[in-house]
């Protein structure tokens, strides 16, 4: 139920967007969302945008695996 | 896909699995994943047969479906079956029995209940119909009730009066209470809910380290996520450190969802509320503000509930609260199966028991 999936922003329209996720299009409301620009990935879940999906963090948290034994 | 992939890497995997078995205590340690996607998410890639004896997994009450008491169910079953209306609800809640019925059985039987994918789906239905009134089933933790929020403000604004909500909106912390309070399993940590964090944040579990000296670790849904966020628990326990830490810092910020919370804020108040298995927990469900009251399908159509008891041998109370495992069931497998469920946890395509079921042929389903 609570499930949320990456979808990549391709245009925005007065609270609408659409998104593609994972080659399918569909039009999404990004009203919870502050702001949001095109080409970002968000978090889709029941038809809303939830949350902006942060690529930096991403990378960190990917570094961070990169470096887990030897951090310890 | 994007964000998905980088966080399915077997290399890295291994990796935090050797971390995972060098922090691994002596002592037998139980995790919860709280949320049904964890739970989903460790069958479907076999991460509870690759932790390291001693390292258990317990399924939480983080199933939406399986936490709606019968009662709720019962209520929609009957307002499904008023003259002139059309019953809308997510797909998982279908199915669901009640005491004598389902909304599939209803549907089955001429009534006009519908499937939709998201609110505003069911408030276009209602638009499209003027002249029937139909309601939406809303169920969910804070990940979905924001939505249904939104959904509900642009009704009002459109100044439609054919739709209407019946809530069974919950939340998540205070169940973690109850859990912690029930002391009916010895936790040593909490893997929580990435997509409720989403909205709320990391702030609402502080208490659970604080007051409770339980570690947190708020997690993503991809193995690594998942893995990493075992790893850090396990981290937390060996330094006796405990807090809340967000492992799926792609999504979750400390604040959370600021713009979700005051639009769910703008409709919603928080009440007490019922929960299957675990009883009224205070202030753990959403009841509409009394702007909203008219959209209040409990209120605007009047149908009689009688109490019922919860289905004969059925353990899913027990299972939502981490005290047993759907193989301890006496009618998993031989009567209850997600083709004819008893309970509720055999429904849900993230119940425990239909998740146990589905991955039940691999030999280490039992560990626990
Ligand atoms: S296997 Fe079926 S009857 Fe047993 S606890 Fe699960 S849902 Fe209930």
């Amino acid at each position: 139920m609570c499930l949320g999936i990456p979808a990549k922003v391709t245009s925005i329209d007065e609270g609408m967007a659409e998104v593609d996720v994972g080659g399918v299009r569909r039009k999404i409301s990004i009203q919870l969302l502050k702001y949001v620009r095109i080409g970002e990935y968000v978090l889709l879940h029941a038809g809303f945008a939830i949350q902006r999906i942060d690529e930096k963090e991403a990378q960190e948290t990917l570094k961070l695996l990169e470096e887990i034994n030897e951090v310890r | 896909m994007r964000f998905v992939d980088e966080f399915r890497d077997p290399k890295l995997a291994r990796k935090l699995l050797d971390g995972i078995k060098g922090l691994t205590p002596d002592r037998e340690v139980n995790l919860m994943e709280v949320c049904g996607t964890h739970t989903v998410a460790i069958f479907k890639h076999g991460i509870k047969e690759l932790l390291p004896q001693g390292v258990n997994l317990l399924s939480g009450p983080g199933c939406p479906v399986c936490v709606t008491p019968m009662e709720t169910i019962d209520r929609a079953i009957a307002l499904a079956g008023l003259p002139g209306i059309i019953f809308t609800t997510f797909g998982d809640m279908i199915k669901v029995p009640g005491s004598s019925s389902s909304l599939e059985e209803a549907k089955a039987q001429g009534k006009d209940v519908r499937i939709v994918y998201s609110s505003l789906d069911a408030l276009r239905i209602a638009k499209e119909n003027p002249k029937k009134k139909t309601i939406f089933f809303g169920i969910g933790f804070e990940t979905t009730s924001p939505s249904i929020a939104c959904t509900l403000s642009r009704a009002k604004k459109e100044g439609i009066k054919n739709f209407f909500l019946l809530s069974a909106h919950k939340l998540i912390p205070p169940a973690m209470k109850a859990i912690l309070e029930a002391k009916e399993v010895n936790l040593a940590g909490f893997i929580s809910p990435g997509h409720v964090s989403t909205i709320i944040g990391s702030r609402p579990y502080e208490f659970i380290s604080k007051e409770f000296g339980t570690p947190c670790v708020i997690s993503g849904f991809e193995p690594l996520d998942v893995l990493q966020s075992i790893y850090m628990l396990l981290l937390q326990i060996r330094e006796r450190k405990p807090k809340v830490e967000i492992q799926y810092r792609r999504c979750v910020k400390p604040e959370g969802n600021i713009k979700a919370q005051k639009e769910l804020d703008k409709v919603f108040e928080i009440s007490d509320s019922s929960w299957r298995g675990l009883g009224t927990i205070p202030n753990s469900g959403l009841r509409l503000r009394k702007e909203f009251s008219s959209f209040n399908a409990e209120k605007a159509f009047d149908v009689q509930i009688e109490s019922s008891p919860e289905p004969k041998g059925c353990l899913c109370g027990e299972i939502l609260r981490g005290v047993r495992i759907p193989v301890e069931c006496s009618l998993f497998v031989k009567e209850c199966t997600p083709e004819h469920p008893i309970g509720p946890c055999m429904v849900s395509s993230e119940g425990t028991c239909a998740t146990y079921y589905k991955y039940h042929r691999r030999k280490d389903y039992e560990k626990r």
